[in-house]
């Protein structure tokens, strides 16, 4: 089996500070990947160069696209990556305000990406929307409400129906569950656990809550000072850590 | 011994400034529906009252054109009126308020009635030129949009209209696409119009606190956009004329009275008395002669 993304040797300066450095991963279709580390150990800057957000300054992000092949994304046109990014991509910001057009409809919000690969049947479109929010679990009647007039949590899953109408094969999700009451994190968990599994998603969750990435994540990177110190099955790396700084973050965990 | 200015340079712009315009305007013909920046000039007249279709008209003039401005249609506007004043003092053209005499028509909010033809050239004045904007605030990212074609948003916008109101309402400043590429405001000409946009004259769009300059070519394809099963459709009061009993023609609403009475009559005021002096009458004008 071909990897679905190839990172080759990752690294991003911010003058002379280190924002991520040589990071290096094979990412397989249908697995989901967690980065976890500490605010300001680089795992944002990392999500946003494979993204095509930022520009790396060294190294490759090769994704297995569905016409060409593998195709290094660093290099792509910005029109092939921008199209890659409403297309295979899918990104889920931490705040929902950040992903969503806060000025239109739930079912706006959830067609444009439809509208803006070709389709133009508004009947479909629609149809489509309020299918979309059934799949996360918002009333149909909600379709002509505008996000402001949603909750915290309904607003991330408005923006994951919005992000997943595509049917993306690749979703990069920064800290999806922060900011959110642990009840709205516990359901939206088990949509996206769902979701990841009924669509064969493939995943990287950037997080600093470890039961996310204990719940989501088939395989973790641990991130501190802009590398990856340890990398592993997410289970193995959260009951048997090798690393001081992933053993001091495991046992920080508060205990309930 | 300082100099006086006794008189304006022709038009009232300065040839450089002329110049400027004039290779904007070149460019906005060679990419049909591209909006080109330029540096739009302090007009002697307030932003918002056609500073952008002035210095379009200034740098196109010459001395041997027919000057001919509509506001809304109609000749006698303070708009128009002063706008005309303005370039019979700086420029001293001629003037007319038939369309068909005229080799250049500045216009605000209306196309004319009566077909143009490949000797005139129609100046439109623009308040925000970018269609993308209530949508999309940053310029970095809108002029991103174009230059990638990546229109789906606007069609967002036209999915408001119909989930909040059933069918398309936006009614003016219609988006169109023009020649297969650009998506570009018409500026806010009722979607009346739309159709006439495919014609034989030049069309010239100028937006002067903007900054942008724009055009569409002679026989240049303009597409409203749509959906599929909600179509573009060309709206208009469903009356005739009062004055002049034309069904084809743009109406304003008159309210006459505060007893709910009402008058339908044509936007364009020289198309209704052309027809009027043709002999042609509408309800009103039937009632008065009887």
């Amino acid at each position: 089996m071909t990897p679905l993304l190839q990172v080759k040797g990752i690294g991003k300066r911010y003058g002379a500070r280190i924002g991520c450095t040589d990071v290096s991963f094979d990412l397989y279709p249908g697995e989901v990947m967690g980065i976890v580390g500490e605010s300001g150990s680089g795992k944002s800057t990392l999500l946003n160069c494979l993204a095509g957000h930022l520009e790396p300054d060294a190294g490759q992000v090769i994704f297995e696209t569905r016409a060409n092949g593998p195709v290094d994304t660093v290099t792509m046109s910005e029109p092939e990556r921008r199209m890659l990014g409403r297309t295979d991509w899918a990104f889920v910001h931490q705040h929902a305000r950040d992903g969503l057009r806060m000025s239109v409809s739930a079912g706006g919000n959830i067609g444009e990406r439809l509208m803006a690969v070709g389709d133009r049947h508004y009947g479909n479109i629609r149809h489509k929307a309020i299918d979309w929010l059934g799949r996360v679990e918002i009333e149909a009647e909600r379709v002509d409400d505008r996000p402001t007039a949603f909750s915290g949590g309904m607003q991330q899953r408005l923006q994951i129906a919005r992000n997943l109408v595509t049917g993306p094969r690749l979703v990069f999700m920064d800290e999806p569950t922060g900011g959110l009451d642990v009840s709205v994190q516990a359901r939206l968990l088990d949509l996206l656990r769902g979701l990841v599994r009924e669509m064969a998603l493939s995943a990287i969750i950037v997080t600093h809550d470890l039961a996310v990435v204990r719940l989501l994540a088939d395989r973790l990177m641990v991130m501190k000072d802009g590398r990856v110190v340890e990398a592993g099955l997410t289970d193995q790396v959260l009951d048997d850590p090798q690393h001081v700084y992933t053993q001091l973050l495991v046992s920080s965990v508060l205990q309930v | 011994m300082i100099r006086q200015i006794t008189e304006y340079n022709f038009a009232y712009l300065d040839e450089q400034t002329k110049r400027m315009i004039r290779r904007a305007i070149l460019k906005g013909l060679a990419i049909p529906g591209y909006q080109v920046p330029f540096a739009s000039r302090e007009m002697p007249m307030p932003y918002g009252w056609g500073t952008g279709g002035v210095q379009v008209s200034a740098a196109t003039l010459t001395p041997d054109d027919t000057f001919k401005v509509i506001d809304q249609g109609a000749d006698d506007t303070t708009n128009a009126v002063s706008i005309r004043k303005f370039f019979e003092n700086t420029a001293g053209v001629a003037t007319t308020e038939e369309t068909a005499k005229a080799t250049i028509i500045q216009t605000r909010h209306r196309i004319p009635e009566a077909k143009l033809t490949e000797d005139q050239i129609l100046v439109y004045q623009v308040p925000i030129p970018e269609p993308l904007r209530f949508l999309e605030p940053r310029e970095t990212e809108t002029r991103k949009m174009h230059s990638l074609e990546e229109y789906g948003l606007m069609h967002v916008k036209l999915y408001e209209d119909i989930s909040q109101h059933g069918a398309i309402s936006t009614a003016y400043a219609y988006p169109v696409k023009v020649s297969g590429r650009y998506v570009m405001d018409p500026s806010p000409i009722p979607k009346f119009d739309n159709p006439k946009l495919e014609m034989d004259a030049i069309q010239l769009f100028g937006a002067g606190r903007e900054q942008r300059i724009y055009a569409v070519p002679p026989h240049t394809k303009v597409v409203s956009l749509d959906f599929e099963d909600h179509p573009f459709e060309a709206t208009k009061a469903d009356h005739p004329c009062s004055l002049c009993g034309a069904e084809d023609s743009y109406l304003d609403e008159v309210i006459m009275d505060d007893a709910g009475n009402r008058m339908f009559v044509c936007s364009d005021t020289d198309y209704c008395r052309s027809r009027r002096e043709a002999g042609h009458v509408g309800r009103l004008a039937e009632e008065s002669a009887a």
